[in-house]
């Protein structure tokens, strides 16, 4: 299939950046990133400079990939990673408008590739449980219910990608520090830390300068995981809470 | 140089608490002096670091990708094992070691594979207590399932995602020391070079990827925690950027490479589909629990799956191993999958896969007992199927989501094809007892070193061992080294040795950038694995080999001729990173056909088609290669092969059968 595309290119973070189009021949059953692996060949051959993009595991659990494609991070399917998408969700002769994630939080390295140390800074602010190696009880002598378990499994398969970031007009982490927050106060290990920790995230989410969450809901939509809308109220809900609790 | 494995006195199961009591400690105060470089922050790496920092020592962490969470753990489906025999099905240590040793088809080292099997119970409860939210049984305890090559539930999972939970764990704690100020994390920063001073390692030089520019790193200790190098045949289940040059960077420093050419290929893969392809996909082996592997009895099938008759089936590894059926360990179930395609048996448009079938199981299995639990009386094999769907659907959601996604074809539905594709490489630096090499200082951790799995690893054995290392086993051994180290001061990066590296660094990158020839670096890769798949793959053969190595050797001076890289050394530039990794591998790749060359026997997942039983089983010789092959690097690329004896002295060696 003939495939045309608008490619981001941005030499670095200073730099201005502009699309460049160019024409790739696909196969339905490749994928988006090996469609751009073309590209890149192609590129080199021509003398020119591949696109900067990242990605690793091509399996959708890294978090890696990160392309906002036709407007949408992670392009057209619910549910899937860049790296996912196959060229079958596309047509012969389509135009595709491939940018970066656009986040003042996440600036741009090159072209497609972008900074997101934030989403670790926030988790050293309190996303774990302060247990050293070596003080572990008994993995069976807490039992924890298997709703819970499954609940807070559900949250804390997020991957770190930053797509809800990127789907936000507000460029909110709300649906990635909601996530983890949910894992850890929904299990038994979380309690002793949950109030300081949600406090703590929250306030490194916002030094970090992601926006406010207005409820729009663009990021679950988006998000590849289907990270629930619902782990944003709870994180207000455990945010309000600990601040009532003076912390 | 003289190989020191350095195994503790006394009996198997007292040789590590033995040495856990006796061995140096460093005090508090001390370890506040002491700085440790880990490089690698996948479960081995992040679980060191972590833990290192927990104790006081001040850490350096690195990684090549753009945040500690993405190492290649992330993508660990399947499960954990652990000696805690929770389903009161007769596991103990003793047993795990056993499975161990066996299914590594008697080439691993008793007492580290007893050790690994003692600190396994010990891991999960870390993991559970920093939040690891593994599959839970309705009373609130956790869950298990089997794995290959054990008769035993001991694998402890999170959906089709543990190595992600584990990860998320292990990274979390290191998380919570960099918030400390105790590691300093380096993301999208590649070491590229061992710097040893008097014979110690003692820094690194790494390349921050982003600016380019190379940077000194002093430690005390260097840990290496890179992972595997399955990369080397381009098509594996391994992430894009899994590579080898921080091991072959300490191979060509002086540290041996242990069994290079033992290679795991998985049985169960999505099988390649065009020559644009990049990676191959990985169905777990948790899917044999329930899944039946099949192809027609008839050559040349052309019916669909469904539309084949049972008796027309050949299950053929429950046919040819009774015992442990579908889940028998790895390299048996890929080669026979090999044998039934190379006969003539395989499905698919390129006759290279088979079936891996859960229809059974779930109406079986899932769909009889949902039913009973639901108190529906006779129900119909539609019925019993959309019962099982939903069983299926909770435990392999998210990889019949994965297959679906990539072959748009239903796993709940038809099902799946599946070929074995090179997964994990058992091969890797050889180490000592206290996980060091045979440079001082220098350790390595996970898939990067040689040890725990023999010839064939076992699933669910490479989290537990990643882990363990990192976790249980360098926190007490590193303090033998460190110890005698409370008196060296840091050493100035200004120092000649740290100079001599960095220029030795960016003499290569400049000849790799001044080629500007013709051929894109992604080919030349290709181009190797299809070398290395061919002949140093599944099966091998000497004359195979031989010319492998002859097509090696021409295509890495093809490389250093006419390889062409774009861009500029001191900006944001993955196709030099890629360089540098293939250029890398193009060393590996011959030395791993030396080793598959100079090892005159089969034995797990090294298969010399020269020595197999009458059946077509591999053949071991004990007599003579009842041992450890260790590579030492010498000048342009020439190796010494120099051999550590393994012992059995309370496993008694056999030909491997799961019949
Ligand atoms: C698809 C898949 C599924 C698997 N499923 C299972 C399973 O269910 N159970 C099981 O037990 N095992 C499984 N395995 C195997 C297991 O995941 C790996 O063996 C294990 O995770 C390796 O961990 P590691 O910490 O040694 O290395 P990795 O996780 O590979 O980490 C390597 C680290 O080193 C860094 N690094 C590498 N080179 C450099 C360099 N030069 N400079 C700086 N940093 C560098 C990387 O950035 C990364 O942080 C699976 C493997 C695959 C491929
Ligand atoms: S919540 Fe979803 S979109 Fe956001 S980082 Fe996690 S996985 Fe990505
Ligand atoms: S590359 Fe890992 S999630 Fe896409």
């Amino acid at each position: 299939m003939n495939i045309n595309l608008k490619v981001w290119r941005q030499r670095n973070q200073n730099s201005e950046g502009r699309f460049e189009e160019y024409k790739v021949q696909a196969s339905p059953d490749m994928s988006f990133l090996e469609m751009f692996d073309v590209l890149n060949e192609q590129l080199i051959e021509d003398g020119k400079d591949p696109v900067a993009f990242d990605h690793d595991c091509r399996e959708g659990i890294c978090g890696m990939c990160s392309m906002v494609i036709n407007g949408r991070p992670h392009g057209p399917k619910q549910g899937v990673t860049t790296c996912q998408l196959h060229m079958r969700s596309f047509s012969e002769g389509d135009t595709i408008v491939v940018e970066p994630w656009r986040a003042n939080a996440f600036p741009v390295i090159k072209d497609l590739s972008v900074n997101r140390g934030a989403f670790d800074r926030i988790i050293a602010s309190g996303g774990y449980v302060s247990v050293n190696t070596g003080n572990a009880v008994d993995a069976n002598s807490i039992l924890i219910p298997k709703e819970v378990a499954d609940e807070a499994f559900e949250a804390a398969t997020c991957i770190g990608c930053g797509a809800c970031v990127s789907a936000c007009k507000n460029a909110s982490a709300m649906l990635f520090v909601g996530a983890k927050v949910t894992q850890l106060s929904m299990l038994p290990q979380g309690q002793p830390e949950r109030q300081a920790r949600v406090v703590a995230m929250v306030n490194q989410m916002d030094a970090e300068g992601f926006g406010a969450c207005t409820n729009t809901g663009a990021c679950a939509a988006e998000c590849p995981k289907q990270i629930p809308l619902s782990v944003i109220a709870n994180l207000n809900r455990e945010y309000y809470k600990a601040k009532l609790n003076g912390k | 140089m003289k190989l020191e494995s350095k195994i503790p006195q006394g009996s198997v199961d007292t040789k590590w608490t033995q040495y856990k009591s006796s061995v140096s400690l460093v005090n508090p105060a001390n370890k506040r002096s002491l700085h440790v470089i880990v490089v690698g922050t996948g479960l081995a790496g992040a679980s060191a670091a972590a833990t290192l920092a927990e104790m006081g020592y001040k850490v350096s962490a690195f990684c090549f990708q753009d945040s500690p969470r993405r190492a290649h753990s992330i993508a660990a489906q399947g499960g954990i094992n652990a000696a805690k025999n929770y389903q009161n099905d007769g596991d103990s240590v003793y047993r795990l070691f056993y499975d161990t040793i066996k299914g590594g088809d008697y080439r691993a080292r008793e007492a580290n594979v007893h050790r690994l099997a003692e600190v396994s119970t010990n891991i999960i409860d870390q993991c559970v207590a920093q939040g690891v939210p593994f599959a839970r049984e309705y009373g609130g305890t956790l869950s298990n399932r089997s794995f290959g090559g054990t008769q035993v539930q001991r694998t402890f999972y999170a959906a089709g995602q543990t190595g992600q939970q584990l990860l998320l764990g292990a990274y979390s704690a290191l998380e919570r020391q960099v918030g400390l100020g105790n590691v300093t994390m380096y993301s999208r920063h590649e070491m590229v070079e061992v710097v040893k001073i008097d014979g110690k390692a003692r820094g690194i030089i790494a390349r921050d990827l982003v600016s380019g520019k190379l940077e000194r790193h002093f430690g005390h200790a260097v840990l290496l925690c890179t992972g595997g190098y399955g990369n080397v045949f381009y098509l594996s289940t391994n992430a894009m950027g899994s590579n080898v040059t921080a091991a072959w960077k300490a191979h060509r420093a002086g540290a041996f490479f242990g069994n290079p050419c033992f290679t795991q290929i998985h049985p169960t893969c999505i099988p390649v589909s065009g020559h644009y392809q990049s990676k191959l996909t990985l169905m777990s082996e948790s899917l044999r629990n329930d899944g039946r592997i099949w192809v027609p009895k008839k050559k040349d099938e052309t019916r669909q799956p469904n539309d084949i008759p049972e008796d027309e089936r050949d299950y053929y590894l429950e046919r040819r191993y009774p015992a442990f059926g579908n889940l028998v360990p790895r390299d048996i179930a890929s080669r026979a999958a090999k044998e039934r395609c190379d006969a003539g048996y395989g499905v698919g448009t390129t006759k290279m896969a088979v079936y891996l079938d859960f229809k059974y199981n779930m109406i079986n299995k899932y769909g009889r007992t949902e039913a009973s639990k639901r108190g529906i009386q006779n129900p119909s094999e539609d019925v019993l199927l959309e019962l099982g769907k939903e069983i299926a659907k909770e435990k392999y959601g998210n990889l019949f989501d994965m297959y679906k996604q990539i072959t748009a074809e239903d796993p709940y539905e038809v099902p799946m094809k599946i070929y074995p594709a090179v997964h994990y490489t058992m091969g890797g630096l050889w180490v000592d007892y206290e996980l060091q090499t045979t440079v001082p200082g220098l350790y390595a951790l996970g898939e990067a070193n040689f040890s725990d799995h023999g010839a064939n690893r076992l699933g669910a054995s490479a989290l537990m061992q990643g882990l363990a290392d990192g976790y249980f086993i360098i926190p007490y051994t590193l303090g033998s080294y460190l110890s005698k180290e409370i008196h060296t001061k840091p050493i100035s990066t200004d120092h000649e040795a740290f100079v001599e590296a960095e220029k030795k660094v960016s003499d290569r990158i400049n000849q790799l950038m001044g080629i500007q020839g013709k051929r894109t670096v992604e080919s030349y890769h290709r181009e190797l694995g299809l070398i290395m798949w061919d002949k140093c793959g599944m099966a091998r053969n000497e004359k195979g080999l031989k010319e492998a190595i002859d097509q090696i050797r021409a295509l890495r001076d093809d490389f250093y001729k006419n390889v062409r890289i774009p861009g500029s050394v001191d900006e944001f530039n993955p196709e030099l990173d890629k360089a540098g990794r293939v250029a890398d591998f193009l060393e590996l790749g011959e030395l791993m056909c030396w080793d598959a060359l100079n090892r005159n026997e089969s034995c797990g997942g090294h298969f010399r088609e020269e020595y197999q039983t009458e059946e077509g089983e591999a053949l071991r010789d004990d007599e003579n290669f009842k041992n450890v092959f260790a590579w030492e690097y010498k000048e342009n690329n020439q190796w010494e092969l120099h051999k550590e004896e393994l012992n059995y002295e309370n496993i008694k060696i056999q030909q491997r059968s799961y019949k």
